[in-house]
């Protein structure tokens, strides 16, 4: 197992650095001049040469490639273009937003899925089962601006009890904690209704297995058997799904925040690429990249504590 | 005697969509302290319905609608759940046919154990570890402390099923249940399981309600056996006095599809029963067996329900004509023994042939060791006659098939086919002529018959593919194929998943003959269809290869069937061929040891027979290992010390019989065959 963790956490390292390697590349054959961006279209020609000689925009690519990456070693991303502040304070601080989005929703939606999905999946076709099919079949087929649009019309503009915006700020006449309901129940119907479906199939799929006859037919009551038996067995393959939602959550959220005005990490990304500010892409992507990859580690890991079958 | 279980003239019926369909009627048994009740038939009709509700576990849909089932006095249909779990696994236990299945795959062996009794009574944790451990001894499970820390799919199948077995005795329940326990394993591991249901039978005085499609198991555990057909009981009684004197047509039926180890040879041709149990069946007002009973009368069968009539001593059979049953001759069955075989002429000749693989690691690189999967092998297929292969799964009869037919390449020696070498040529380097020579015929015929293809289409497409035969010709070919095959010429329309599982292999057959073969390679080409119909394939096969003058190498793990079938036989070891001789030959003395213990392993359907004795212990070595010696000498009960595990065994030849052992076999075999031992030196 450590010796897993090890060797996976060294593939991690690698990966990381070619991306990187590719990300600077591409931004580097991306159109558009980076000093032209900063000073303007009314800049003279020899305004803009000075800066591109100041930033040392002038030497080989290599060269910047790593003299990129010993500052990004040591958290310095650089300078955002668009938003004039040092690229990791932003960063920093979008990310903890969204981490704090993410935790949250993902506290609520991964208790509401397993429960639900493995109640209606332990009495296949039975009214609870129908009932949470129905439901969660609806909520993952709205899209989540619709949700949200939709939640907006009957929280903030009907009953007028919650805020329509959430900028984390506390001058907008709003409890922080109320900004946050808006957003987590909108991911929340969302990726919920997707995980609800995958518990109860696959708690479905384990409730027919000859196993669960034995233990039944041991003299276990039918809350032992899936309390004991069917339980884990069921939760061998959404685990890796439940673990990729975090992914979602980090760097999938764009359309909830900028729904919402929240000020949050995919938002940051949207708005850096509209405005091409490479420092800040370059850093988002490594980011975004090391989630990805951290998240599929302990999926793994998770994988093999619960499933006897596979070790390493 | 205290009764256990009663089914008290129990009917069963699903309610589906189509409507009410009857499952199992009018039941009537009971099993008392410390009985073993048999209960036989084919697939569907019933048998496994009658385990789940005695348990009161029926499927959705299905419900006891007449009728009662008790347990221990008691009618189990009014119980409370609590109560039901008060039986379920501490009165009535259940082994089930597919162990590995039926283990928790993510629980410890231990911890599955130790819920029994800690479901029923027991409070200390300890006291149920030990009790596991104790039991897991009992059926010999070895290092039974180390293997409570174990998950199921560490277990072989064998050692699967006796923790299984333990499990359904750790209450020590008065009435255990076996549905199909040993399907699906190997013949000496069979053997064994049976053995231990004996022994712990004889020990724990537990009654056994055990539920087969084989009839030879059945004899071997039981004192009382029922036949079940559509649902129907049609014949129970003593084993002994079923056996002796089957009364109904269908359990004559039965005990004359089943090959038997001292049958007459391939000649003596099975009986089988033709037809299969149709849905409609079970609803029939009169006899359910009259489509397919040849006595049938429509006046007497068909009409009124047919009561069980007794025959004395507890024998009853369900039958209204069993005057006529009984007065019809005995069929005779020892046809007269074919002439002599020596004569036909030699089609494959496969001389030293051995298969290597090499293990390389995970990404290729260090080598791990080399898998011999069949080590110099000899043998003869001559036209007109079988070959058959047996030997435990492992033993190499497979791959030695698979380079027969070109699927594998060997690595040396020869493969004959005519003048050319095959050995060497996988399929596609095979000239066409010869990839037109040489057919097989798997055990699942669905997977050489394409699901979205017409049965015509994958007849026409050999015909064409093969012998360039138009398409109006490939028409009628199509047809006579089918009727060669015994099919209905509409079959040709259908779709494979109309067809039955036997309808199925009877087209993989006509497929493998289109090309007009010179050899048919079939690896256990029955095994996976109901009795009934594996005589009617086997029948089938035999008339074919007469016809035909085609040889065939038939792989088998079922002694009964290679002795039924087979004209010359070898029996293979870890890749090796430790004897091979003419069938009669094989099957007498002397033996190679291995032969004897597979031999003594193998179920019969006869209760007077002596119980086999203890199976092989013990398991197959790897095929990585690096014999010197015998390859067997692991596991043989008359091994050599010194001499077996160092030197390899010789082969001493009775004229064509030949036994690759270090024992004088020639002095304990009778005279007539003993006189013309000689000892070749070279390795097996
Ligand atoms: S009752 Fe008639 S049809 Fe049924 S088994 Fe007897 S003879 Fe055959
Ligand atoms: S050679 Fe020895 S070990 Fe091998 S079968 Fe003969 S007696 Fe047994």
């Amino acid at each position: 197992m450590l010796r897993y963790s090890a060797k996976q956490l060294l593939n991690m390292a690698l990966t990381l650095f070619a991306v990187s390697f590719l990300v600077f590349a591409l931004n580097e054959l991306s159109p558009g001049d980076v000093t032209r961006k900063i000073l303007g279209p009314y800049a003279s020609q020899s305004q803009v040469d000075h800066l591109t000689r100041e930033m040392g925009l002038d030497r080989p690519a290599l060269v910047r490639y790593f003299e990129y990456m010993g500052k990004a070693l040591t958290g310095n991303f650089g300078n955002s273009i668009y938003y004039r502040q040092p690229v990791s304070e932003l960063m920093w601080d979008r990310l903890g937003n969204t981490l704090l989005l993410a935790a949250i929703s993902f506290a609520v939606i991964v208790p509401i899925s397993v429960l639900l999905g493995v109640l209606a999946g332990m009495r296949e076709r039975g009214w609870f089962d129908r009932a949470v099919s129905i439901f969660s079949s609806i909520c993952a087929s709205i899209p989540e601006f619709a949700m949200g649009v939709f939640l907006l019309a009957i929280f903030v503009v009907w009953l007028g009890v919650l805020p329509g915006t959430s900028p984390l700020r506390g001058d907008a006449g709003w409890a922080i904690w109320m900004q946050f309901v808006l957003p987590v129940l909108v991911v929340t119907f969302y990726d919920a209704g997707y995980l609800i479906a995958m518990v109860r199939s696959s708690m479905v799929e384990v409730m027919r297995q000859p196993y669960i006859r034995t233990a039944l037919l041991k003299g276990n009551s039918f809350r032992n058997v899936v309390a004991k038996h069917a339980l884990r067995n069921a939760l061998i393959t959404p685990f890796t799904v439940i673990l990729l939602q975090l992914n979602y959550l980090v760097s999938g959220l764009v359309v909830v925040e900028t729904l919402f005005a929240y000020p949050g990490f995919g938002r940051l990304m949207l708005e850096a690429a509209l405005a091409k500010d490479i420092a800040v892409l370059e850093a988002g992507t490594l980011v975004a990249v090391s989630v990805t990859m951290l998240t599929q580690l302990f999926g793994d890991l998770g994988y093999m504590a619960l499933d006897p079958r596979i070790r390493v | 005697m205290a009764e256990i279980l009663a089914f008290e003239h129990a009917s069963i019926a699903y309610d589906g969509r189509a409507g009410r369909q009857i499952i199992l009627n009018d039941v009537d048994f009971s099993i008392g302290e410390g009985e073993a009740l048999g209960l036989v038939g084919e697939s569907s009709c019933g048998k496994s319905t009658v385990a789940l509700a005695a348990m009161r576990y029926l499927p959705r849909g299905m419900s006891v609608i007449d009728g009662r089932i008790r347990v221990e006095g008691r009618d189990i249909a009014g119980l409370t759940d609590r109560e039901l779990s008060r039986i379920r696994g501490n009165r009535i236990a259940m082994v089930y046919q597919d162990p590995m299945s039926s283990l928790n795959p993510v629980m410890p062996i231990g911890k599955q154990l130790m819920e029994v009794p800690l479901l029923h009574g027991e409070t200390d944790e300890n006291a149920a570890f030990r009790r596991a451990v104790a039991m897991l001894e009992e059926v010999r499970l070895p290092a039974a402390a180390a293997m409570m820390e174990r998950y199921p799919h560490q277990l072989s199948g064998g050692q699967q099923q006796r923790v299984v077995i333990a499990m359904a005795l750790m209450a020590k329940p008065a009435l255990l249940i076996m549905d199909e326990p040993t399907t699906g394993l190997d013949v000496t591991i069979e053997a064994a399981i049976l053995e231990l249901v004996r022994e712990l039978r004889a020990k724990f005085g537990t009654a056994i309600l055990f539920i087969s499609h084989n009839l030879g198991t059945v004899a071997r555990i039981c004192d009382r056996i029922g036949v079940l057909y559509a649902g129907r009981m049609v014949e129970t009684g003593r084993i002994g006095a079923v056996f002796r004197s089957p009364s109904h047509p269908y359990t004559r039926g039965l005990l004359g599809a089943l090959p038997r180890l001292s049958g007459g040879g391939r000649r003596g041709r099975l009986r089988p029963i033709e037809g299969t149990i149709a849905a409609a069946d079970r609803a029939r007002p009169g006899c359910a067996f009259a489509p397919r009973c040849s006595f049938a009368a429509r006046h007497e069968c068909e009409e009124r329900p047919i009561l069980m009539v007794e025959l004395g001593d507890g024998h009853l059979a369900r039958c209204a004509r069993l005057d006529a049953v009984r007065a019809s001759a005995e069929d005779d069955r020892a046809a007269a023994a074919s002439a002599a075989t020596d004569g036909a002429p030699i089609v494959l000749r496969v001389r030293k042939l051995s298969k290597e693989y090499k293990l390389t690691g995970l990404f290729g690189g260090e080598k791990k060791g080399v898998v011999r999967a069949v080590t110099d092998v000899d043998l003869d297929a001559r036209a007109g006659e079988t070959l058959a292969i047996v030997g435990e799964s492992g033993c190499g009869k497979s791959t030695l098939a698979r380079i027969v037919s070109g699927l594998l390449a060997g690595t040396s020696g020869e493969v004959k086919l005519g003048e050319t070498d095959l050995a060497k040529l996988e399929v596609d380097d095979r000239p066409p002529e010869i990839r037109r020579q040489i057919q097989m015929v798997f055990q699942n015929p669905d997977s050489t018959l394409n699901p979205s293809h017409s049965i015509a289409y994958a007849l026409s497409r050999p015909l064409r593919m093969l012998r360039n035969l138009a398409s109006g010709d490939a028409k009628t070919e199509v047809s006579k194929l089918l009727a060669q095959v015994r099919l209905p010429v509409e079959v040709a329309e259908r779709m494979p998943h109309q067809l039955s599982g036997g309808q199925r292999q009877r087209v993989a057959i006509a497929r493998a003959l289109a090309g007009k073969p010179k050899l048919v390679v079939a690896d256990e080409p029955v095994s996976a269809l109901d009795v009934s119909v594996q005589a009617a394939i086997l029948n089938l096969l035999g008339e074919l290869l007469e016809q035909s003058r085609l040889g065939l190498v038939l792989i088998s793990h079922d002694l009964a069937l290679v002795r039924h079938m087979a004209d010359w036989v070898a029996v293979m070891y870890l890749g090796r061929v430790v004897e091979y001789g003419p069938v009669a030959q094989v099957f007498s003395p002397p033996f190679h040891p291995y032969t004897e213990a597979l031999l003594r392993a193998a179920p019969t359907p006869d209760p007077d027979a002596a119980p086999p004795t203890a199976a092989l212990e013990g398991m197959m070595p790897s095929p990585t290992e690096i014999i010197v010696g015998c390859a067997f000498a692991s596991r043989c009960p008359s091994r050599i010390a010194e001499q077996c595990d160092t030197t390899p065994p010789p082969v001493r030849q009775f004229g064509e019989h030949r036994i690759a052992c270090h024992l004088e076999l020639g002095r304990q075999a009778p005279a007539e065959r003993g006189g013309r031992t000689e000892i070749r030196s070279s390795i097996s």
